[in-house]
């Protein structure tokens, strides 16, 4: 006999959750703006925005980690006083947090029992612990071993100790903050299906994504965020992707750019039978040789870990190369520093922005003069200039439109497409001969993705050669000339891009050639 | 006379002053092991350990009553731990900065009490040796192990408490927690502010009768900076202990073997140049904690202040 108002769990659900007119205000922002926004028992209730929009803030004052300036909040109808993660724990509300807060050193055990009151006192009862784990193990069907330590397991796996954490508290609502950001398809997959079993159980769910196809694969209703404001709440049925991107770009979007025509000039980067190591002292490149070609973007296709980062790294003078030669213009730079490859005008744009792109604690204006700051105009005899350098700055802020505060901000206290459109600002203002763009998009939502994008394809029409490595195929297709796809640190083949179906690249990419099928 | 070191006397005679030299530091580093555990580095112990030391000295001296001179001992150390406390959990100081100020303003406190109320070098009847029945007539064994001063028991029984309270207890889980990841602690409701305040006050309060044990327990004199370095050797064991009481009670056993066996040396009159002798702990501290490095992973969270970003 099931309890229609109890969980599997054995917790009372919660049948609605209403946040009314909430209102957050950080110096300078002001984060939510009189939101309105519920979420009922038995429904994925997705909201939606771009980076900065105001979801994780609205998400974390339910959560009791931020106190709203103004607004109320109501469970099942009633008024309800949310001060700490403690009162959001006890009625009934848990969040699986973007970074996952876990403590790594500890078993999974540990980690659920933590903060919570023990049946032996003052002692710990992880064997109790562990059973009651397994017990929601099974009823959810979240397979995890109570034993292991947070640091021997997967992304996937300690994103289901979150939840198994979470249910263990007695959550009956859900908030699932980027959830996905950090999953493989195949964990995404996963991850759905335990959340269709949760909602059909009675669970109540928040999705957080600026990821449009998960949110229409997954969810009942949409809610979209811009700018700390609620612009909407639809059902997803009465939706179009189209129309979501819109609510939370503020205007059209074009999913794929308009190329346009250039003629391709002569070949800017050669690399010859170029061969190098991996961190891990494997081999990294065995051999690969490519043109790229004044106008043309030239698309490194391939599943992650096949060379790319080592492709980007040999040519940029940051690994070295053991065998073959690179040139720039018909120049052997094969082993140059990274300083002398800048004064030839190459551009990086490199995958881990936030290590490789720029310096963190330096200001916005320290960072886009990062290469040429030992050169006029932005130092004199070893002075720097600082009315200059501010000038110089400002002006980029101006034209690639880098939302901040000033230029004296710190970049790390800007968003994932701003700290990105800095990088970029800082390598395409310089007009390069020749662009490395290493997952130029990744982690950045609809809005500045689109505008990264646009950058490049403005780069090729002024005749740069850029080398786009990018997982993401879509990507790839939208914008490249020509596909080369990487496999084992080797070109499987360079396709023209008329020539190059999904299907085609995915075998390419696994590593099988065409005419061994045949 | 190199051989007089094997003679079952002098061997005997180093093993039980090894024993009893380790208390201080097993006392400092225990406590230390607490804070770090929790993500506190607190390079003031030696500072606290010189005030509880002063403390304990003076009310010895004054009333002859050794449980009160440690319970003032205890309560000194507990009002500076409380103080570094504050200055790092609520003040957010460079920990490391504020642990020197901690150190330097012990040593200058307790020259200056000792100038203005004792002025001169005076000795105190301290702690006993209490024989334990039966087993301190062990032939040698019983001289080594079973014929100490209370406090120097006290010591050694922390070590397995300390195990105890951070493996086994709510409270150490919440320790070990708050020291690796504050942010997941605190979204799980477990106060980070009131975690470190017991474990640097804890910490304090250790060091207080680390002092203790060496004015009134081993030394029985007070002198200016008579701690010399041992508080600060006491912070190293931390990490040659690699944060476990089990590890930092082998740090304090070979620091303290090597320190007594450098003792009898001088006092052998072994023709070893007594600067050289009086270095062999400290040389041997470089060396191990050199040999031990990376060997064990240091708390995440370590020497990082903690706080909402709200």
């Amino acid at each position: 006999m099931i309890d229609s108002n109890r969980l599997p769990s054995g917790q009372p659900r919660i049948e609605s959750l209403e946040m009314r007119g909430v209102s957050k205000r950080f110096p300078g922002v002001l984060a939510n703006d009189r939101v309105d926004f519920d979420v009922r028992s038995g429904e994925v209730h997705a909201l939606l925005g771009e980076n900065g929009a105001g979801k994780s803030t609205l998400m974390k004052i339910l959560y009791g980690l931020y106190h709203p300036d103004e607004g109320e909040i109501l469970l099942n109808g009633q008024p309800a006083t949310i001060a700490s993660p403690t009162d959001s724990i006890n009625l009934g509300i848990g969040m699986i947090h973007q970074h996952f807060m876990l403590v790594q050193t500890l078993t999974v055990a540990e980690n659920v029992a933590l903060g919570l009151p023990s049946s032996r006192g003052l002692l710990t009862d992880l064997d109790k612990v562990s059973k009651r784990i397994l017990e929601l193990a099974d009823i959810y069907g979240l397979r995890i071993d109570p034993s292991a330590y947070i640091w021997q397991l997967s992304v996937g796996q300690q994103q289901r100790v979150e939840i198994i954490k979470a249910l263990y508290r007695g959550a009956a609502l859900l908030i699932l903050d980027e959830p996905t950001a950090v999953l493989t398809p195949q964990e995404v997959d996963e991850l759905f299906v335990i959340m269709r079993q949760m909602t059909r159980d009675g669970h109540a769910l928040i999705f957080i994504s600026h990821k449009l196809h998960e949110v229409v694969e997954i969810s009942n209703r949409v809610s979209v965020l811009r700018d700390g404001r609620k612009i909407g709440t639809k059902m997803i049925s009465e939706t179009t992707k189209q129309d979501l991107a819109n609510w939370m770009v503020g205007r059209e979007v074009g999913f794929v750019p308009d190329r346009g025509l250039v003629q391709r000039g002569e070949a800017r980067l050669t690399l010859e039978a170029v061969s190098c190591g991996s961190d891990r002292g494997t081999p990294g490149l065995r051999g690969v040789s490519l043109d790229i070609f004044s106008g043309e973007i030239l698309g490194i296709a391939g599943v992650s870990g096949n060379g790319q980062r080592e492709l980007a790294e040999s040519i940029t003078g940051l690994r070295k190369v053991t065998g073959g030669r690179v040139r720039l213009e018909g120049q052997d730079v094969t082993n140059f520093l990274p300083g002398e490859l800048t004064e030839r005008r190459l551009s990086y744009i490199p995958e881990e922005r936030m290590r490789d792109g720029m310096i963190k604690d330096f200001s916005v204006a320290e960072n886009m003069i990062l290469r040429e700051h030992h050169k006029m105009p932005y130092s004199r005899a070893g002075f720097l200039n600082l009315g200059e350098i501010a000038r110089h700055s400002q002006a980029l802020i101006q034209k690639f439109q880098v939302k901040t505060p000033s230029q004296e901000t710190l970049a790390k206290n800007l968003s994932g497409g701003n700290i990105q459109k800095v990088v970029i600002a800082r390598e395409l203002s310089r007009s390069p001969r020749v662009i490395i763009a290493a997952q130029p998009t990744r982690g950045l939502d609809i809005g500045a993705t689109e505008y990264v994008r646009q950058q490049l394809i403005e780069q090729r029409k002024a005749g740069a050669a850029i080398l786009l490595i990018s997982e993401d195929l879509d990507e790839i297709l939208a914008l490249s000339d020509r596909i080369a796809v990487i496999y084992e640190g080797q070109v499987m083949d360079i396709l023209p891009r008329e020539a190059a179906t999904p299907e085609k690249l995915g075998l390419l990419m696994a590593g099988v050639k065409e005419d061994a099928v045949a | 006379m190199i051989s007089d070191l094997f003679s079952v006397t002098v061997l005997v005679g180093i093993l039980a002053s090894g024993i009893r030299l380790a208390t201080p530091y097993l006392y400092a580093a225990i406590g230390e092991t607490f804070g770090q555990r929790s993500g506190v580095l607190n390079l003031g112990v030696e500072g606290q350990m010189l005030l509880g030391a002063f403390a304990a000295f003076y009310v010895a001296l004054k009333t002859g009553n050794l449980g009160l001179a440690v319970f003032v001992a205890l309560l000194v150390g507990a009002v500076m731990g409380l103080a570094m406390a504050f200055v790092t959990v609520n003040l957010h100081a460079q920990q490391g900065i504020s642990g020197i100020g901690f150190y330097l303003f012990g040593l200058g406190l307790s020259d200056l009490l000792f100038q203005k109320m004792l002025g001169t070098v005076e000795t105190v009847k301290g702690f006993p040796k209490v024989d334990i029945p039966f087993l301190s007539d062990i032939p040698g064994l019983g001289e080594i192990f079973f014929s100490q001063s209370i406090l120097v028991y006290g010591a050694y029984l922390l070590v397995p408490v300390a195990w105890f309270v951070l493996n086994k207890t709510t409270l150490g889980l919440k320790i070990r927690s708050v020291g690796e990841n504050p942010e997941a602690a605190d979204s799980l409701g477990v106060s980070v502010a009131g975690i470190r305040y017991f474990t640097i006050t804890l910490g304090g309060t250790l060091s207080g009768l680390a002092g203790a044990s060496l004015s009134i327990g081993l030394l029985n004199v007070f002198q200016q900076n008579m701690t010399s370095g041992l508080g600060f050797i006491a912070v190293a064991l931390v990490y040659f202990g690699g944060w476990r009481p089990w590890g930092v009670l082998g740090g304090a056993l070979l620091f303290s073997m090597v320190n007594a066996l450098q003792l009898w040396i001088q006092v052998l009159g072994i023709p070893i140049p007594s600067d050289i002798a009086v270095m062999m702990p400290y040389v041997l501290t470089i060396l191990v904690l050199v040999a031990s490095v990376s060997r064990v992973r240091a708390p995440s969270a370590l020497t990082k202040s903690f706080e909402r970003d709200e």
